[in-house]
């Protein structure tokens, strides 16, 4: 079943700055934004996929991430996810997927400890549903980071582990700019349904602003949520 | 019951927070060879027993005060 403008909710938490952007990116790469408010206990039904913005939910009290895990609203996003239902978390959305157990290894403060705000390349690594469909593999794409922990870090032993099983579909191109282990940019569960990435790719989604390269990401997503029958929790 | 929890990064994990205290400190004259910065969480635990606060704690690390990929922790249950 093919959808024309699939509703993709994007979760609103106390602290959340990304929310509005992420939404407008969505609506211009042809999805119908929907904004959920973290207290909630379900996704509205007819959502086909869920972004997990950038920002500092809950101040990044304790660790980034550590807190957002807890909120009513993360339960359907587990649920959700548990049924095959793409979800992408982007920077702050990373680091909540990762302390929730969505994703494995966790966000570490920068190498350098300076917040980084700036564009990168980073490069695709597998291109494929539901993330970077539109891409093709061995492609350099443009996008900025903004963050102050994005060092993603993961034992060795499971860093080979995710290798080998492809769940590493984007990586920095050429040096690292913060310390993640193995380049990470962005890293998805065993199922490949489950997304986190440090680079924002609601930013770069009109060349006339610096690059249009994060809008083959949202495409991705939009182009898989159209195919989804919409969620049941 | 009176418990702190010292959490702090485990041994070989780059600590980059450390560092900086680290060579701010001998900056200001100091001979400190090495610093790592962690949190210290001071609870007041409802418990019978220090054995039971401090089991209580562990749980309290495992799933909340702790990353246990990056993180290592200590309990210490004041004498009542």
């Amino acid at each position: 079943m093919s959808h024309g403008r699939p509703a993709i909710a994007v979760v609103v938490f106390p602290g959340s700055n990304d929310d509005r952007d992420a939404a407008w990116a969505l609506g211009a790469v042809g999805a119908d934004p929907v904004l959920v408010w973290h207290a909630e206990e379900q996704l509205p039904r007819d959502v086909r996929a869920v972004v997990l913005p950038g920002g500092f939910s809950y101040g990044d009290y304790l660790r980034c991430g550590a807190i957002a895990r807890f909120a009513p609203v993360m339960r359907a996003v587990a649920e959700f996810a548990d049924a095959g239902g793409p979800v992408l978390g982007i920077c702050n959305g990373f680091q909540v997927l990762c302390e929730a157990g969505l994703l494995p290894g966790v966000l570490r403060p920068n190498k350098s400890l300076s917040f980084i705000c700036r564009d990168v390349a980073v490069r695709v690594e597998r291109a494929r549903a539901p993330f970077t469909s539109r891409c093709i593999e061995g492609q350099r794409l443009v996008i900025p980071i903004k963050h102050g922990e994005g060092a993603w870090y993961a034992p060795p032993g499971l860093v080979e582990e995710l290798e080998a099983r492809g769940q590493i579909p984007l990586r920095y191109d050429g040096a690292d700019p913060n310390g993640a282990i193995a380049g990470v940019a962005g890293i998805t569960n065993e199922a490949g349904n489950v997304l986190g990435l440090m680079p924002h790719p609601e930013h770069a989604i009109d060349p006339l602003l610096g690059s249009g390269d994060g809008a083959l990401l949202l495409a991705s997503l939009v182009d898989a949520a159209r195919e989804r029958e919409p969620a049941l929790v | 019951m009176r418990v702190t929890v010292h959490v702090l990064p485990k041994d070989g994990i780059l600590d980059p927070q450390g560092q900086a205290v680290e060579s701010s400190l001998r900056h200001l004259g100091f001979a400190v060879a090495a610093a790592r910065v962690g949190r210290l969480v001071d609870l007041d635990v409802d418990a019978e027993t220090p054995e039971q606060a401090r089991a209580e704690a562990e749980r309290m690390c495992e799933q909340l005060l702790a990353n246990p990929l990056i993180e290592r922790y200590e309990i210490e249950v004041a004498a009542a």
